[in-house]
């Protein structure tokens, strides 16, 4: 009787023979990357400084002004970093959480619900204090990402990426326009509004970056959390319960943890795109899909991206400043375009 | 299969057509109300204002003749007004039912995937940063408009363009001309109001004839182009295998549909900017009203005008302040998109 | 009774953005009967079907209709004389029976697309004889399985077609209604001369009803002809990889394939396999 070899379709990924040490010399790298971010980021702006301004202003001493320009960015920096990996491990979360490679709190309309609660806060309940903005951005969040998937699993086939990022989008116009009705008539809510719309770090203070920490770090511990649980969730619902995972446990205490963080961020930074789109998609690339290594290099990676977009902006436009939205709308848009070609159709 | 009683009735080609006129003729009444509420509407906004003119002096102006005071208010403020949104509102429904019937998605509307975008960042882009004629901005929002559907395109194409690649692709362009359009708008912070509220929302404020001009002629041309394509587009529904095998030349029929609806939202935005969610509710809507089985069309067209018309009137008299059109016709997709949640919710599953 | 058209693809390549599926295969259709293609997984009876149903340009070679090239005939003409119903059909939403069987005239009609008795008729005939006039005027999302795909038989019935090419149009249904399907389309060739071909994956169900089976391995044609010639063991092994026994079943005489795995098998069987046929044919014919 003949002995049918199976052939065995070869590992799609070298998941399996990446050796931790491979692994945690790209971590290294992505921390080498960061401080360098972080240097750039103090070191250079719209207004050019020497170095021995730069190491009296990260000091602490404003004597001139070019340490006053240069202490005013640490904070700015630290934001950054924060508010980075923030979106990062977000968007890593999200993609985990609905197995869809387009998940990003842009894309699915997160931060725009986030910014949709901060304005009807702040016109109808009058709320005026940081914390008070975050608590509702983080509501805002987490009821739009609800709303976005219920919207986007209508109809045959359930949530696919495609649907998902349509039912995003339909309610991101949505939110938008809710936003615009409430400020129209409140010009003097909307200049502001209109700086913060864009996405930027510019108006950083430590104070404001203080208030923010702790939810950051809550939703921070909840997503490292789940990164066991997000991996036995990739191969499917019902393999996952076979696995003696709690299906339903997990994607919730994910799902906080992710929402927490963007409504956080965008709370503090205003709506930032693709920055939780494309940092996973590049970290899977080197570190593989285990959430466990995934989610910590998001975060570096995040980090050490938005920081860069944010030295860019200060610098491509001089003196005029570019927000950092903008520059991750128009460098992780294209990111975003190329993820799609390379994805096979029936995937999306 | 099943063997028939001889007694029992057979179909017979007889039923079959008299069930298809029935269902035909309910499709056309309904249509013909459509109609109708278009007309009384648009009557209405001619009539309705800070001073009320009756049908009388309506008629007379409508006639040439100079009526004094309802001459200027109804021929040169109301008439290039309401004229405008009807024929935005006709244009916005005619591309968003042709954009969702071929990409066989409710939710991929022509301002969801970029193409209202790329018109309104060049406009910002010529006023603003250039500082063109309100014209000549006009014109290169038409261009811009195209160009950006053209680059789509391009992009999405892989050994031939798939629904799901060119929705999601102009979902990314979108992103990065609305970062654009946002950017130069806070920039300009001496900027006016208005204007920047146009570009971004879509407002029917200052509608003059020369605006309204260019985009008649648009819908006069292309509608036509899109209404002979219906047949087709209603069997691309079934899928691209079963509408080629049915004898649909499916890629040019596409390319042809594709080119008309983006020409009818580049003059549209061009003239009024991007009214949110015109194009995307027109088609859905007069789908429910209509009901299925027909060609959406024209039912869409006359939704479209209707949304936009009522909406303007709501706009400007409905509330303490006004608002431009393109918000309140915003601020209906969030209740749409909870209606279709509901109603999918005690249907049971399908949409 | 239709004219009977020839259909064949000659020394065709076809393939998809970056892969070639098939590489120079001649396959021709029986006039007037029912072809059945099998093969095992990706090997190409998928394409095949595409480029004779002119969805898929050929990158070498040629699809000839009556001895034509089918891509230089006018689609609507290709439209009146070739169905396909391929592998997932999707529906508006919404749609009513009457209404998606009426879009199989869709070639018949002009630019005006005017409904004539003739139309009417067409699609009359193809409710009652897919059995679907029951329910004609309810709306396809509502239907079980095996009633939506007799219903799309209906459109492409509707069509009026004497070539019909299905694209497995048996999977996701019970056994009843793929013998039904099956059954229904044998009513059509034998009443109607209609040539159909058909992409099968059930081997024993294709060896029942094909008139003329076509074994695919890899983008080729390894065998072709009548089941009983082409259905061997040997032929089995070489396609599917696959040991088995083949018999003639005992309700239809034509063969059927019994597959032999790693569990449940009962020594005799291995061991007297060809002898085993023999007798076996020998008592059951």
């Amino acid at each position: 009787m003949t002995t049918l070899s199976v052939d065995r379709a070869s590992t799609p990924t070298a998941t399996s023979r990446r050796s931790a040490s491979a692994r945690a010399s790209w971590v290294m790298g992505g921390l080498v990357l960061l401080v360098l971010a972080g240097v750039a980021s103090v070191a250079f702006g719209v207004r050019s400084v020497g170095l021995d301004e730069i190491v009296g202003g990260v000091l602490g001493s404003t004597d001139t002004i070019g340490e006053a320009a240069v202490a005013k960015r640490v904070p700015r920096t630290v934001l950054a970093m924060l508010v980075g990996a923030a979106l990062a491990v977000s968007g890593a979360v999200m993609q985990g959480v609905t197995r869809n490679p387009l998940a990003d709190p842009g894309i699915l309309g997160v931060t725009t619900g986030a910014a949709l609660f901060v304005v009807a806060g702040i016109a109808f309940f009058g709320l005026a204090s940081p914390t008070s903005y975050i608590w509702v951005a983080i509501a805002g969040a987490a009821l739009a990402a609800s709303f976005v998937y219920a919207v986007g699993s209508l109809g045959r086939g359930g949530a696919t990426p495609l649907k998902l990022a349509l039912a995003g989008a339909a309610s991101s116009a949505a939110f938008t326009s809710l936003i615009s009705a409430i400020l129209l008539p409140r010009i003097d809510v909307m200049d502001s509004f209109r700086f913060w719309q864009i996405g930027g770090v510019g108006g950083a203070q430590t104070e404001k970056t203080l208030q923010v920490l702790p939810f950051l770090a809550v939703g921070a511990l909840l997503s490292l959390a789940t990164a066991r649980g997000l991996n036995s969730l990739a191969l499917g619902d019902d393999l996952a319960r076979g696995l003696g995972e709690h299906v339903g446990r997990t994607r919730l205490l994910a799902a906080v943890g992710a929402v927490t963080l963007a409504g956080a961020a965008t709370a503090v930074a205003g709506p930032i795109g693709f920055v939780g789109l494309a940092v996973p998609h590049l970290c899977r690339l080197l570190v593989g899909v285990d959430h466990r290594w995934l989610l910590p290099f998001s975060a570096v990676l995040g980090a050490a991206l938005l920081t860069t977009a944010d030295v860019v902006g200060r610098l491509v436009a001089r003196p005029a400043e570019v927000d950092v939205g903008i520059v991750t709308a128009l460098l992780g848009a294209p990111v975003f375009i190329a993820i799609v070609r390379r994805q096979k159709v029936r995937a999306l | 299969m099943t063997t028939l009683v001889p007694e029992v009735h057979r179909l017979t080609g007889h039923d079959v057509a008299r069930a298809r006129r029935e269902r035909r003729r309910r499709r056309a009444l309904v249509t013909g109300v459509l109609g109708v509420l278009v007309v009384v509407v648009y009557a209405t906004s001619l009539m309705v204002g800070q001073t009320f003119y009756g049908p009388g002096e309506v008629w007379a102006v409508l006639r040439g003749e100079t009526v004094p005071g309802a001459s200027f208010t109804v021929g040169e403020l109301r008439l290039p007004r309401a004229s405008m949104a009807v024929l935005t509102g006709a244009a916005f429904g005619l591309a968003g039912v042709t954009f969702q019937t071929m990409l066989r998605n409710p939710l991929a509307s022509p301002d969801v995937i970029g193409i209202s975008s790329g018109a309104s960042a060049a406009a910002v882009v010529a006023l603003v940063v250039l500082e063109l004629s309100s014209t000549a901005t006009s014109v290169v929002a038409i261009l811009a408009a195209l160009a950006t559907a053209l680059m789509i395109y391009a992009l999405a194409f892989k050994d031939g363009v798939v629904g799901s690649r060119l929705i999601l692709i102009g979902i990314g362009v979108a992103a990065m001309l609305d970062s654009v359009v946002a950017y130069v708008i806070v920039r300009a912070a001496q900027w006016d109001l208005q204007v920047a509220m146009r570009w971004l929302t879509g407002s029917l404020n200052n509608a003059t004839w020369d605006q309204v001009a260019p985009l008649a002629i648009a819908v006069v041309v292309a509608a036509p182009v899109l209404l002979s394509q219906a047949r087709a587009l209603e069997l691309l529904q079934h899928g691209d295998d079963s509408a080629a095998s049915l004898g649909v030349p499916v890629e040019r029929t596409r390319l042809l549909c594709i080119c008309t609806a983006v020409v009818l939202i580049a003059f549209a935005t061009a003239a009024s900017g991007p009214i949110a969610f015109v194009a995307f509710l027109a088609g859905p809507i007069a789908a429910r009203v209509v009901g299925p089985g027909g060609s959406l069309m024209v039912p869409a067209a006359l939704v479209g005008a209707l949304l936009v018309l009522t909406a303007d009137l709501a706009g400007q008299f409905a509330f303490d302040a006004r608002y431009p059109v393109g918000v309140i016709t915003g601020v209906l997709g969030a209740p749409y998109l909870v209606y279709l949640l509901v109603r999918t919710h005690r249907s049971g599953g399908s949409l | 009774m239709t004219d009977t058209h020839s259909l064949e693809v000659r020394g065709v390549t076809l393939g998809y953005a970056d892969r070639t599926v098939v590489e120079d295969l001649d396959l021709a259709l029986a006039p007037g009967r029912i072809t059945c293609i099998v093969g095992a997984n990706a090997c190409g009876k998928s394409t095949v079907l595409r480029s004779m149903a002119r969805l898929l340009k050929p990158r070498g070679g040629q699809v000839v209709l009556d001895g034509h090239d089918l891509h230089a005939l006018p689609t609507k003409q290709v439209a009146r004389t070739l169905g396909l119903l391929p592998q997932s059909p999707v529906a508006p939403e919404g749609i009513v029976v009457a209404d998606l069987v009426a879009r199989g005239r869709h070639p018949h009609q002009g630019a005006l697309a005017r409904w004539t008795r003739e139309d009417d008729e067409a699609v009359a005939e193809a409710l009652e004889l897919t059995g679907t006039a029951e329910i004609a005027e309810r709306s396809v999302d509502e239907l079980s399985g095996g009633q939506r795909q007799r219903v799309w038989i209906a459109m492409v019935l509707a069509q009026q077609t004497d070539l019909l090419l299905l694209d497995e149009p048996t999977t996701f249904l019970d056994v009843a209604h793929q013998v039904e399907v099956l059954d229904l389309l044998t009513d059509l060739n034998r009443a109607r001369g209609t040539t159909i071909a058909m992409v099968l994956h059930d081997l024993n169900l294709a060896a029942r009803y094909a008139d003329r089976l076509v074994a695919l391995r890899a983008g080729r044609l390894h065998a072709a002809g009548d089941p009983a010639d082409v259905l061997t063991a040997d032929v089995v092994r070489e396609v599917f990889g696959m040991e088995s026994q083949v018999v003639p079943d005992p309700v239809s005489g034509r063969p059927i394939v019994l597959p032999i795995g790693r569990h449940h098998v009962r020594p005799t069987a291995v061991s007297g396999t060809a002898a085993g046929v023999s007798a076996a044919s020998a008592a059951g014919s």
